[in-house]
């Protein structure tokens, strides 16, 4: 009786993982997850090495309700104020989709510098990881711009004249200033063309730049490890590491991953 | 658990003073830049020396620096020595370079003709647009106006401009005006007159460029900038603040009767009032750019305005 309910149950279960187990063979992708969700981290670790995280899903909620946001707003003079009053006021959650978008930018923007810090602190910058701080830094620059063109967009006096100031700012910069403040323009003044343009630098040149630098940004993380904290005994070498508890349950770390809790030098 | 020597440490240069050397010289020519050719001159020279120094000690240092091991396993031969090929030039690398010499073909093909429609169409055709004010009548001899115009109607109010007129009377027969921008030079937020705006007064002309809007202002304490605080005089040269010159002028010219506004320009100084004002006229700049002394040579060359 035991035996033939076993029996069931592992059909049940090889019934319930065949996509799973189909898609691995032909893609190695499940491996590939698990190899990024699984990877080893120091055991002291903490609560300030969750900043990186929690600026990338600031990241993702920027793209996400920026994505349906542009399916309401229009880029023209005539039409950019009014169409973003019509998203706060008539339309069903715009009100709230608008203010992710709008809060969550600062909010984006305070969380890098946050993570900033604790990379500074926890001096996580130094060798090897010199790239990936470099990475970061221009992560953090075209988050930036990211806030200097989304903020044009609503286009009321703010907007218009904060652009304004920035451009000029721009202006000055030595030899390519003037130069510089016409590209961002899109001509001698602000006028139609530079709404649109920075629109399209705003949802579609910028963040594209991100995700490629923030992808490289992850692939050094994955490839070089997270850092141990400055207090860390572990790294130090003063107490012995410990082999990590056999993890069982739902997800039991797959062969690949497993292999990467040994270092290679062991 | 044994580190092997040499392998996870950073392979760090020797400690060097050139860079400190090359940041100085680097410091002397900015400074110099402002202040004087000579400082400049020493400090580009010092810049050039420490830096030829610093990349030839950067680039000569690999060879020993007595930390490699001698027991360490010689590194595998470079794969930049191929195996002996009876050619001189191989099939493989001639196909190897003709498929990248044509993707880069291909990639500038598609990759020019787009980076110049991004940037191109901002520096061609900014021809300033010619703007009718209105009869000259309306404009009272010795008094101000603040005058709001569309620059070019067909972009409705992103266009919006507005400038202070004033009518200085004749000048050996014709009339001339002072017509200055309300643009700060600083950083370009919209200057306010110092005085009265007799908002009753206000009245609006139709023009060839649609609505003209004039309000009759006494500006006596010159103009403002709500901003950052620079401050002008009734003829626009600079008081006091952070604007880098005088507030811009606009050309004019009488035609039928009517005052039309031309092209903006910049101004370094203006002596003297009204229509004995002797200004000193430049390109036009930005806001923040210097249109005089050795900051001006920071901005050596305008894009059309």
């Amino acid at each position: 009786m035991a035996a033939k309910k076993t029996e069931r149950r592992d059909k049940l279960v090889g019934a319930a993982t065949y996509p799973l187990d189909w898609l691995e063979e032909r893609s190695g992708l499940v491996g590939g997850i698990r190899y990024f969700l699984f990877r080893k981290v120091p055991g002291d670790s903490s609560w300030w090495h969750t900043l990186g995280s929690a600026t990338l899903t600031a990241f993702l909620v920027q793209l996400v309700t920026g994505v349906i946001l542009a399916m309401y707003y229009k880029p023209s003079p005539s039409e950019a104020h009014s169409s973003v009053e019509h998203i706060t006021h008539d339309l069903w959650g715009g009100w709230l989709v608008r203010g992710m978008h709008r809060w969550g930018a600062s909010v984006f923007i305070i969380l890098m510098f946050m993570h900033m810090g604790r990379v500074f602190l926890f001096g996580a910058y130094k060798y090897p990881r010199e790239l990936n701080w470099i990475v970061g830094v221009l992560i953090l620059a075209t988050g930036l711009f990211e806030g200097l063109t989304g903020y044009l967009l609503p286009f009321d006096q703010t907007a218009y004249w904060a652009t304004v100031v920035a451009v000029n700012i721009n202006g000055t910069a030595p030899f390519v200033g003037p130069y510089l403040a016409t590209i961002l323009r899109g001509g001698a003044e602000i006028g139609p063309d530079t709404l649109a343009r920075f629109y399209s630098i705003h949802m579609l040149l910028v963040p594209g730049a991100l995700l490629g630098l923030i992808g490289f940004h992850l692939y050094l993380i994955v490839r070089l490890g997270v850092t141990s904290p400055p207090w860390s005994k572990e790294a130090a070498g003063r107490e012995p590491e410990e082999e990590p508890p056999a993890r069982s349950g739902l997800v039991q770390p797959g062969p690949r991953a497993a292999g990467v809790r040994r270092r290679p030098t062991e | 658990m044994e580190e092997r020597p040499g392998d996870d440490r950073p392979q760090l240069p020797q400690p060097s003073l050139w860079p400190v050397g090359f940041a100085v010289g680097i410091v002397c020519l900015l400074v110099g830049l402002v202040v004087s050719w000579l400082v400049a001159a020493v400090g580009a020279v010092l810049a050039l020396v420490f830096g030829f120094l610093w990349a030839r000690e950067v680039t000569g240092g690999r060879q020993p620096a007595g930390g490699t091991a001698p027991d360490e396993p010689v590194p595998s031969a470079p794969a930049a020595a191929e195996p002996e090929s009876g050619e001189r030039f191989p099939r493989s690398r001639f196909l190897e370079g003709a498929t990248l010499g044509l993707g880069a073909v291909i990639g500038a093909v598609v990759t020019l003709p787009a980076a110049g429609f991004a940037l191109l169409p901002g520096f061609l055709k900014q021809k300033a647009h010619k703007v009718d004010l209105g009869p000259i009548s309306d404009f009272e001899e010795n008094k101000w106006k603040i005058v709001t115009f569309a620059r070019d109607p067909t972009h409705a109010d992103i266009s919006r401009r507005t400038a202070f007129v004033r009518n200085n009377g004749l000048l050996n027969g014709v009339p001339s005006f002072t017509i200055i921008s309300n643009r700060c030079a600083h950083v370009g937020c919209p200057v306010q007159p110092g005085g009265p705006v007799f908002q009753k007064e206000e009245k609006t002309i139709k023009t060839a460029n649609g609505d003209v809007l004039m309000t009759p202002v006494l500006p006596a304490a010159g103009f403002i900038c709500p901003c950052h605080g620079g401050s002008y005089d009734q003829e626009g040269n600079r008081i006091a603040g952070p604007p880098v010159r005088g507030l811009d002028r606009y050309e004019f010219d009488i035609v039928n009767g009517r005052l039309i506004l031309g092209d903006l320009y910049s101004v370094v100084k203006v002596e003297g009032s009204g229509k004995t004002a002797k200004i000193e006229k430049v390109e036009l700049h930005g806001p923040g750019q210097h249109a005089d002394g050795p900051e001006s040579w920071l901005y050596p060359l305008q894009p059309p305005h």
